[in-house]
């Protein structure tokens, strides 16, 4: 038992850490792509038709999983930096540092596939609703994350400060998203919502399932190359980093 | 106790020696407020109908002015170290603190509200509303500005990134401090929007004070 716990704990190493992530990237690069041409194979070819939305409602295949994945790796960055503050673990914070940007994409893709999907089903490009409302206070959240640690310049303290935004964030979010849905049942009444369209076809659950695997499997892979980065980033000054052999060919050059 | 106390006294009395910082906010208050009108035209019915938005945008706005100052003259001369190794808890201190920034930033909102309202053509019972919501929204904003302050202390463009940071975190009082003046116009009664706002204080009471104190030991490593 105790042997297979440090075994475990060899990875929290940014040392040994570097060559794993490096093996493990083209596995899920691998894994993004196979799930993704399912998942647009089956939104596109054998999803039917939807009755009332025709065949513009097919942004859903992007539009939801981009959702998910944005509230879903917002999670993931603040328990990698609740790890990082209470474990005193470089590598945990340098996840959520290295999560944060894919997380913004995210949100940022939700709205913009949000927008053209209003814009022919509801004839406008944005309504108050409070999913949209939420998850525009969402993306203002990861961008002031990334800003804050990008200001500090004292990377130890940069991964601190940024956990515990992270962490009131985390507690915020759910607040935020209630007061912002009892706001709009209080003006307009929801008069858009996805709970409302009649039940969806089994094809379509199966093609947003596969499309938010594709994405899970792209953010790890995204994430896991970023955080690679970081490591050579702050680790320049250690002598394995310049045993490297990457990093050998760049001092040549 | 008798450190929150010292603390309180200690920032109220630089304040009264200098008028000027703790008038700013107010002024900022009263001129964004008086813009709304001029900017919209004069239509009673219409201002009536934003005054509650209109008025607690500035109320945030104004908050954020002072929030920057919280700690950073304290840090810049050093006698936030000082504070923070000596024998009384941090956390003490920083209660203090934010409860100076109330008085000197909130209270103030609170009992200008009235007037401008009375530009937005409200009636009293909403000029009542209105105040209830600012006393119980307004140290929520100080509470929670205070955890943004600190993170933000001595990082450059500081000022800014605290609007980014803690701007979106207001969201939620922002919200039902509107809406308890909205509703009370409506006629809907403004309890439910109170209590929540009492809700929210209560949870930033307990909270706030402990994650600012942790970021500024962290900003004074």
């Amino acid at each position: 038992m105790s042997k297979q716990l440090t075994n475990w704990f060899r990875f929290a190493s940014p040392q040994t850490f570097y060559p794993l992530a490096g093996k493990m990237i083209p596995v899920f690069w691998v894994l993004a792509v196979l799930f993704g041409v399912a998942g647009l194979w089956m939104g596109f070819f054998v999803a039917p038709t939807d009755a009332t939305q025709g065949e513009g409602y097919r942004i859903i295949f992007v539009h939801v999983p981009t959702s998910w994945m944005s509230m879903f790796i917002y999670l993931v960055m603040a328990g990698w930096a609740a790890m990082g503050l209470s474990l005193n673990a470089r590598l945990s914070s340098m996840m959520a540092q290295a999560l944060a940007p894919t997380g913004a994409l995210m949100a940022f893709l939700s709205l913009w596939t949000g927008a053209f999907w209003g814009k022919p089903m509801w004839g406008t490009w944005w309504v108050w609703d409070a999913r949209l409302t939420s998850e525009l206070i969402l993306f203002f959240l990861y961008l002031g994350f990334i800003a804050l640690q990008a200001s500090i310049e004292d990377p130890r303290r940069a991964d601190k400060a940024g956990a515990i935004l992270a962490l009131v964030g985390v507690v915020n979010v759910p607040i935020i998203y209630f007061s912002v849905t009892w706001w709009n049942t209080l003006h307009q009444g929801a008069s858009v919502s996805i709970n409302k369209s009649p039940s969806m076809a089994m094809t379509m659950l199966w093609g947003m399932l596969l499309m938010a695997l594709c994405l899970w499997m792209y953010s790890i892979a995204v994430a896991l190359t970023r955080v690679r980065a970081i490591i050579l980033e702050r680790e320049s000054h250690t002598e394995w980093v310049k045993q490297l052999p990457e990093t050998k060919v760049e001092v040549a050059a | 106790m008798s450190a929150i106390l010292a603390v309180l006294q200690r920032d109220l009395m630089v304040v009264v020696r200098r008028k000027s910082e703790a008038l700013t906010a107010l002024f900022f208050f009263v001129i964004v407020s008086s813009l709304f009108p001029l900017g919209i035209g004069p239509e009673p019915g219409l201002l009536r109908k934003i005054a509650p938005g209109v008025l607690w945008v500035g109320a945030l706005l104004a908050t954020m002015l002072a929030l920057q100052r919280m700690f950073a003259a304290d840090h810049a001369d050093g006698t936030l170290e000082q504070m923070a190794i000596s024998p009384s808890p941090l956390v003490g201190l920083v209660i203090g603190k934010i409860a100076a920034h109330w008085l000197v930033s909130g209270l103030p909102l609170v009992l200008m509200a009235p007037v401008l309202g009375l530009q937005f053509d409200l009636d009293a019972g909403a000029l009542g509303v209105l105040m209830l919501a600012l006393l119980l929204g307004t140290p929520v904003l100080s509470l929670v500005g205070a955890i943004g302050a600190a993170l933000t202390l001595g990082v450059r463009g500081g000022g800014v990134l605290l609007s980014l940071l803690v701007l979106p975190l207001f969201v939620p009082v922002l919200i039902f401090g509107a809406g308890a003046v909205e509703s009370h116009i409506a006629g809907l009664g403004a309890g439910g929007h109170l209590s929540l706002l009492a809700a929210l204080l209560a949870l930033s009471v307990f909270f706030a004070p402990w994650a600012a104190t942790a970021a500024l030991r962290i900003a004074l490593e």
